[in-house]
Parts: C-alpha cells; structure tokens; sequence
C-alpha cells in the first residue's frame, strides 16, 4: 500500500533535533504534510492542529537555540486520541454529543508533553467513549487500518495505531479500558503500552469505566514506548488512583536481555477459537525468545475465560454512571425540542449518542439494578478479586506471562457481528485492565497476506521494566 | 379509639454541613451566601475528564462527629456512588457512602418530661451536597455554589415518640456539633437540615406501622409542626380504616401541612456502586485516637459537672449547656458568686433573650462578673428578682455596675418591718372593698393590696415580707 512504510522514531527524531540536523518547525511541516496528503484515505484525525503545533515546534526551537536545557519529548511531534482534553481544543470523544466541546483544561499527559514542547498535530479517532473495537462506532466514520485500507485498524485507539503505523505522528496517546490500545497496536503493527493502572493519571481522560481506564503509549519502536512512559509516568494530586512513586527511567534497563527470564503461556489463551496464523505467529515468537535464552513455562489461570464477561459487566455499570453526566444541562449537546426536564434529558441523550454507547447504558443500569446487581455486577467483582489472586499466583513462578493480543489479524471494516461476537476481539486483553496489571502488545509476524500480528505481554504490578526487556528482545529477534 | 391511644415512631436522617474551608473533592470555598456560580470549578460542576480527590479535613470532622455521639469508627471504608438525574446534580450521581458508613452505633441523651432518653444513631457517612434551583416565572437557573459542600447524615434509630423528642434530639445534636467545632449548624443558611421519617401504632404495640418521610425541615419550629400535623393525619387515616402509604411527603411552611410528593413505587432504584474515582478509605487507631484527643468537654460532661459541682438540677444544667455562650458565661460569673442556683436561674432567664446573634457578633467583653454580683445582691435580698432582671439587662446594654447603680438609683430592696407595715397600713385603709373581700375568703384581694404597696415603692419592697406583714394585719 506505500503508506505504511517506515519512519523516523521518536528516538531518531529526538536525536536529530538535539543535533541540529533538523528542526521542530522543518520536522512538524514534514509530518503535517503528510496528514494532508494522506488522512482523506485514512480518517485518522478529527481535528488536526497544525498552527498549534508550529507554534509549540518555534518554540521548542527557540529554547534549543538559546541552548536551555529541553525535555527529551521537546519539538516531537505527536497525536492524541479524542477522549483525553486538550485545553482550548476540541476534544469530542467521537461523539455527536461532545461534537463541539471545548475543554477550558489539558488532560495532565497532555499537559506534561505541552511543557515539552512537543506539538500537537491533532485530535485522533475512536470509537465512540471508547466503547468499540473497530473504531467504526465514531460520529466521525470509521478509520482504516494503513496495511490495507479495506480492514479496520481495531479499536477502540484504531485511529492512534493506524497514525503511528501510517507515519502521521511519531507516537500517540491512546486509552485503554479493555485492549483499546493493544489490539489495534497488534492489527496495525505498532508497539501499544498499557502501564499498571495509577502509573499515568487519568484526569482529563473522559471516564468510559474509571476502574479500568488506563491512558496508553502507542510508538514504532519498543525503546519509544519506554522514552515516553518515562516522561508521562509522574503522580499527580488531581487524580486519587494515581500511584506516587519515585520517578523511573524505563529505557535503562531495556538492552540486558532475557536470559533466564521465566516465560509463561497461559493454555486458556492458545486453544479453541483463535486464528491458526496468529497462533503460529505468536508460537514462533516465543520459541524465538527461548532461542535468546528465556525459559517458557505453560502456566493455567483458570477464572481467564470469566474475564471478558466480568469486564463487559463492571465496564458496562462504570459507563452508566459515568455518561449520565452528558444530560444536556452544561456541555455539550441539548436537545432542540423539549417540554421539561425529563424529556431535555432523553431527547439530548438520544440523539447525542450512538447505538452501541445507548447498550453499554443500558445494560450497565441493568446489572446495577436491584434484583441483579447481586447476579451481575457483586458476581463480576468477585471474578475480579479470583482473577487477581490467579495472576499474583502466577507471577510468583514467573517473571512474565505471553500470550496472542488478538485471536485474529485485523478484519474487514463492515463486518457484520453480534455484539457479543464482536466482544470476544477482547477476550486476550481484558484480564489485564480487570486486574490493573501492565501490559504490551508487540508485532510478532505478519499473516500470509501481509497482516500484522501482535504478540502481548502481561508483567507485574509496576514492573513495566520487565514487559520493555522482553518487548525490546522480540523486536530484535523477530522479522516484521 | 382517639388520637390518645395512639404514639407515632419517629427516626431522624440529619445533615450537617462540616466545618471545611473548602469543599469534599476540590479546592473551592464552601463560604455562605456568595454570588451564584462563582465558587465552583470543572470538578464540583461535574466536567468530563475531572476526578474528585478526597478532603482529608472532611474524613477527620466525620470520625469526631462519630466520636462525639458515641459511634464505633469504621476502620475500612469506601465511597459509593447514588445515581439520579435531576438538574441540581451535575455528575447525576452523588459521591456518599453506602454500605460502610464511617460511624455506626452510636447514641446521645436528651432530657425528656419523664427522664433522660437515649436514643440510638444508626450511622453517620459522609457525602456532597447539591446545587441550588432557583424558580422564577419563566425558567429555573442553577447555582452550583453549594455542589460538594461537605455534608455529615447522622441517622437515627426510630426512638423518638413526641414531636417535643424531636425537637430535643436535634437540639442536643446541634449543641455537641458546635461544641466539638464539627459544624456552624446555621439551620438558617440550611447548614442543619433534616428528614423526618414517621409512623403511628396504638400505645403498647412493639411493630411499625408505613412511614412516610417529610424531607428537608431546616428549623425546630417547623419540625415540630411538620411532626404533630403528620401525626395527626396518619392517626385519623387509621381510624377511617385506610391504608398508610409509603410516601415522601412535602412539609409546607405556609400552612403547615404536609402533602404528597411521590409514592415509593416510583421512588428512583440509586443502583449504588463502590466509587472507582476514590481509593478505599483506612484509618489507623492512631489517627482515631489523634481525633479523640480533640474532642473538649461535651455538653453532657458539661452537665454532670455543673450538677455536681454546683448544685443545679438536671433541668437547669441542661438550659445552661445548650448555649455555649451561655455555659461559657456562667462558668465564668460562678466563681464570683456565693450563689450558683440563683445566677443560673438568672441567666437563664434573662440571657437567652439578650444573647442574639447580632450582641454576640459584637464580640465585645461579656461581664460575667456584673452578673455574680447581680446573683449576689438577690441572694443577700439586696433587691428584688425585678430589680435584678432590670439589672441584667442594662448590665448587657449599659455596661452598668450593679452596685453603683442601686445605689444611685436608691433601688435596694426595703426589708425594713417597720416602714412596710406602715405603707401596708395605709393601703388597707385606702382599700376596703379589698379588705371586705380578703375577709369574705377570697384570698385573691390580698394580691392587690401587695401590688399596690409594690407600687408605692416603685417595685422596691420584698415581697415577701409585705406579704406576710399584710396577712398578720388582715387576720387581726
């Protein structure tokens, strides 16, 4: 397709800005130019900042020109998904109910790159509030996946994968709730970091299901992801779920290598229902990594084939809660017609929101309901707490724990599914934002007609270090 | 059966609003009566991408409010989420606490016609008020101001049987509140406001009967008033035979009736959830002690004291405690003082009245002193209980000296028999018919003629003694 092909990281472009080769202004022309000439085909962006983003390269120029000590991220251009606020710029959740809502604040990631210098080429693509693996639930259409225009890009960060992939930005902000970002990281070829929940603060990030809500890093490279989560990993006062901890360097251990790292694969992820290609892909990684001297042990978690619907469940009831807030009253969206309060209230919500953001509400208001939230929503916690249980289980035989991303490459856009067909996409990803444990998806392989394969790995609370050596290795020993 | 056969079952749900400078989950002022919408910000107005970060302020007033009323703190606790829609609400959901309130079990005492009661606090949690509706003709505005202004709700156990019990519960409340600093509790400004829950059974029963909530009562008067019409009318439901339904009913000031809201089967399901945005709450015995350590005397330590150490009676003590400046005051007079009953019951009498917000906000010296002196002048019968509440009160206006000014004044009490039976002489012969009366048994007439010596003297003979004199004289 061309569009794919390789860019510069962020690493290289960090490094030529500091050596004068290029720069800000010259490098955010260049990828501006280059949403321009190719975003009509792939409908990555829903608002692109270009102006800002000169601005912010002029500056960051500036300062290096004055010879001021400048952060790492200073003059690198990148792309954040729709859902994190951006102050004075329009941050729609890809929904026709926040179409024109204008935050008066930056989400705090957001914030720090701002401090950076790191200019905002624009506004990235989603399914609606996150709620999607496709990215074709967006008021804005669907995204396509750059590797081949007729598939989707995943979802429900498609549209931050599909930019990173196509060479639009040199890295993104996306979210992930329950894969958001590792699986279109898998479909589209890039490299997609979920950290241990309260590593990045969620505030300014519109809250799909607070629990499960990470803010997530998707780069080209393995060492890119480290750079930045290195940068976006601070505490911050604003958000109450976010760890304080010493600041940490995530590339510093990263070239060591594997040997004698325990590796596990979970058999609940490589039997029924996953595409034969992918699993020889993710295999032939794994035996690669047992080649540069890792040790790979099969491990069972038995409560892994619960995850998905404790995740549909606790996710849909967080939801629920967390739109009602959309109702019309302060921001965003109101309905033209209306007699009272009620009727401002379902007119607004019913038109400011699409179908599959309508069935999350409602079955989250159902299992919260009395007379099911004991069958449902108490049920689903407790497979929350076994399932965290198992993992701290295994983790104390093992350093990691590998499996597919996906169980399928992507797939075409339009494909007609059930619902609840189209939540099994999840169904490797999930278990890690139920327990809140970091996790990477890596490309391992591509399939017979050129799809990307992703290849995750889930670490120990706060040992995102681990996840990076292991993810660096793959990159080193795999052909992609 | 009549109404007297009847007894109505009476718990409270009260919320305080703490004494926070600022609000439960951000940094704006939790100040009265500012102008609309200028203290709130993206996360008190409910902005997408905002979390709520816990004031910890918030959390330390509520475990010495539980403290205070005798509670069992709650070591392990979360926030749960109440979810609603209504336009006061920003988040449509309330941050509150559901299953595993801060303070559970606790009781306080109130005095009662029959004795000293106890009544038992089922819980105490903490949560976030809402904004205000404002309704004029054409359309409702909204002012967020009071959205995540800190709120207690203190729960009661249904041990309240009298309107009067009500009223003294919620009093005792207060009084412990703004004595351990927890809250202003200006139910004027709503920051005591308070959900009555009522039911009536025949006297002897031991079950309940359907309740109905009257919401929101900001004042003792109409407590009182909400509780005796409500009563009334479920007693004569009963009587006709008809069934009680449960209810949230509307107290309205105006006429003070109470009329039907909305019944419990369209009552909202609140679908409760443990809140993601907030860690779980754990507190360690040392913060609970740290608190503990806090509390001053409280007002029924107060009052033990005061019976003890001065002699006063239950009654009294209680009037005493109930006022912090009033108990201040007089802890401050009854060193002065040879007197003790007799200066509470003048302060009691007298100070509440002159004790208004607007003296006290004068902050200007309260002469305690003057007030043992007055206490000691009555008790040496120096003057007379209405020259003493003069005295009182031009103590608080005038800044008087009690003494100089009885002396200037020449109001000392004449306790001299002599001059008095020569006053009483003369009445008796100015006033026959009174005699005559006296005479005839109607004991009554002598009440005359003493007014009348009384007022010969401008009010400056004992009473007593013209009293006595006046009868020797009539009975010869």
């Amino acid at each position: 397709m061309g569009i794919s092909e390789k860019l510069m990281s962020v690493s290289d472009i960090a490094k030529g800005l500091n050596s004068k080769v290029f720069s800000a202004e010259e490098i955010t022309r260049l990828y501006s130019k280059r949403i321009r000439e190719i975003d009509d085909k792939l409908n990555a962006f829903i608002t692109v900042t270009e102006d800002n983003a000169l601005k912010t390269a002029l500056d960051s120029d500036k300062s290096r020109k004055n010879g001021d000590i400048v952060p790492k991220l200073s003059g690198v251009p990148f792309g954040v998904k729709d859902n994190i606020c951006t102050k004075g710029i329009k941050t729609t959740c890809a929904s026709a109910f926040l179409q024109d809502f204008i935050p008066p604040y930056d989400a705090f990631a957001a914030e720090i790159l701002k401090n950076s210098k790191a200019p905002l080429l624009g506004k990235l693509n989603l399914d609606e509030f996150g709620m999607g693996s496709t990215t074709e639930n967006s008021f804005y259409g669907a995204t396509k996946n750059p590797n081949d225009l007729s598939k989707t890009p995943g979802g429900s960060s498609g549209s931050s994968a599909a930019a990173v992939a196509a060479g639009e930005v040199p890295f993104a902000l996306g979210t992930d709730t329950g894969g958001s970002v590792r699986q279109p990281a898998a479909f589209c070829g890039v490299v997609g970091m979920k950290p241990t929940y309260g590593r990045i603060s969620r505030n300014g990030l519109i809250a799909f299901a607070s629990s499960f809500d990470h803010i997530g890093i998707l780069t080209r490279t393995v060492y890119d992801n480290a750079l930045i989560l290195s940068e976006l990993a601070i505490h911050d006062k604003n958000d109450a779920t976010c760890l304080n901890l010493p600041k940490e360097d995530f590339t510093e251990s990263i070239f060591t290598g594997i040997k004698g790292m325990k590796i596990s694969l979970p058999k609940e992820f490589f039997g029924e229902g996953i595409d034969g290609e992918v699993k020889n892909a993710v295999l032939s990684a794994a035996k690669a990594l047992e080649k540069a001297g890792a040790e790979l042990i099969e491990i069972s978690i038995p409560h892994l084939n619960n995850a998905i619907h404790a995740y549909y469940i606790i996710s849909s009831a967080e939801a629920s809660s967390n739109l009602a807030r959309f109702d019309g009253v302060r921001f965003g969206k109101r309905a033209e017609k209306y007699s009272d309060i009620m009727e401002l209230y379902k007119n607004s919500r019913s038109e400011g929101f699409g179908k599959e953001v309508k069935r999350r509400i409602m079955t989250g208001t159902y299992v919260l309901s009395e007379g099911q939230k004991d069958k449902y929503y108490e049920k689903a916690l407790k497979t929350c707490s076994m399932l965290r249980a198992e993992f701290e289980n295994a983790f104390e035989k093992t350093d990691i724990i590998l499996t597919p991303t996906t169980p399928t490459a992507a797939f075409d856009l339009g494909t007609k599914t059930s619902p609840t067909q189209r939540y099994l996409n999840d169904i490797f990803t999930v278990s890690a934002n139920l327990t809140g444990l970091p996790a990477i998806s890596v490309p391992c392989g591509r399939t017979q007609s050129g799809l990307p394969v992703g290849l995750q790995f889930i670490g120990k609370k706060l040992d995102e270090k681990t996840l990076y050596k292991a993810a660096f290795a793959l990159e080193q020993e795999v052909e992609f | 059966m009549s109404i007297k056969d009847y007894e109505s079952v009476i718990g409270l749900e009260v919320h305080v609003e703490l004494k926070t400078k600022t609000k439960i989950f951000c940094g704006c002022s939790t100040e009265f009566g500012a102008e609309p919408n200028t203290q709130c910000c993206p996360v008190c107005m409910g902005m997408p991408g905002t979390l709520p970060v816990l004031n910890k302020k918030v959390v330390h007033l509520a475990v010495k409010a539980g403290l205070a009323l005798n509670c069992t703190i709650e070591k392990h606790s979360k926030h749960d989420r109440k979810n609603y829609f209504y336009p006061d609400l920003p988040k449509a959901y309330q941050i509150s606490q559901y299953d595993t309130p801060f303070c559970s079990n606790g009781f306080i005492d109130i005095e009662t016609e029959s004795g000293t009661k106890r009544i038992g606090i089922t819980r105490i949690h903490i949560e976030e008020d809402a904004g205000k509706l404002i309704h004029n003709e054409s359309e409702t505005l909204i002012d967020y101001n009071r959205c995540g202004v800190p709120l207690i709700e203190i729960v009661s156990e249904p041990d309240l049987r009298t309107a009067n019990e009500a009223v003294e519960y919620v009093r005792k409340l207060k009084n412990i509140l703004e004595c351990a600093q927890i809250s202003d509790c200006k139910m004027n400004e709503g920051s005591l406001r308070c959900d009555i829950n009522l039911s009536v059974r025949k006297k002897g029963e031991t079950g309940f009967g359907t309740r109905t909530e009257m919401k929101n009562l900001n004042s003792f008067k109409f407590i009182k008033k909400a509780i005796e019409f409500e009563f009334v009318r479920q007693v004569e439901s009963v009587e006709k035979g008809e069934e009680i339904v449960r209810e949230t009913r509307r107290f309205d000031e105006s006429s003070g009736k109470t009329f039907s809201m909305r019944s419990k089967e369209d009552a909202a399901d609140y679908r409760f959830f443990q809140e993601p945005d907030l860690p779980r709450i754990e507190l360690t015995d040392e913060f609970i002690n740290e608190v503990n350590a806090e509390i001053p005397e409280l007002p029924d330590e107060k009052k033990a004291r005061f019976m003890e150490d001065f002699g006063l009676n239950a009654y009294d003590s209680e009037r005493l405690i109930s006022n912090i400046f009033l108990s201040e005051c007089y802890e401050e007079a009854v060193k002065n003082t040879a007197y003790p009953k007799i200066l509470a019951n003048l302060m009691i009498s007298e100070l509440p009245k002159i004790f208004t917000e607007e003296f006290l906000s004068d902050e200007r010296d309260i002469p305690a002193k003057n007030y043992a002196e007055v206490s000691d002048l009555l008790g040496n019968n120096e003057i007379t209980s209405g020259t003493a509440k003069l005295l009182m009160q031009k103590i608080s206006d005038e800044y008087i000296e009690p003494l100089a000014y009885i002396n200037e004044n020449e109001l000392r009490q004449i306790n001299d028999g002599e001059t008095l039976k020569k006053l009483c002489l003369t009445e008796i012969e100015n006033d026959p018919k009174s005699v005559a009366d006296y005479k005839k048994g109607k004991k009554t007439a002598l009440k005359a003629l003493m007014g009348k010596v009384m007022r010969v003297t401008s009010g400056k003979a004992n009473p007593n003694l013209v009293q006595e004199i006046l009868e020797e004289l009539l009975e010869l």
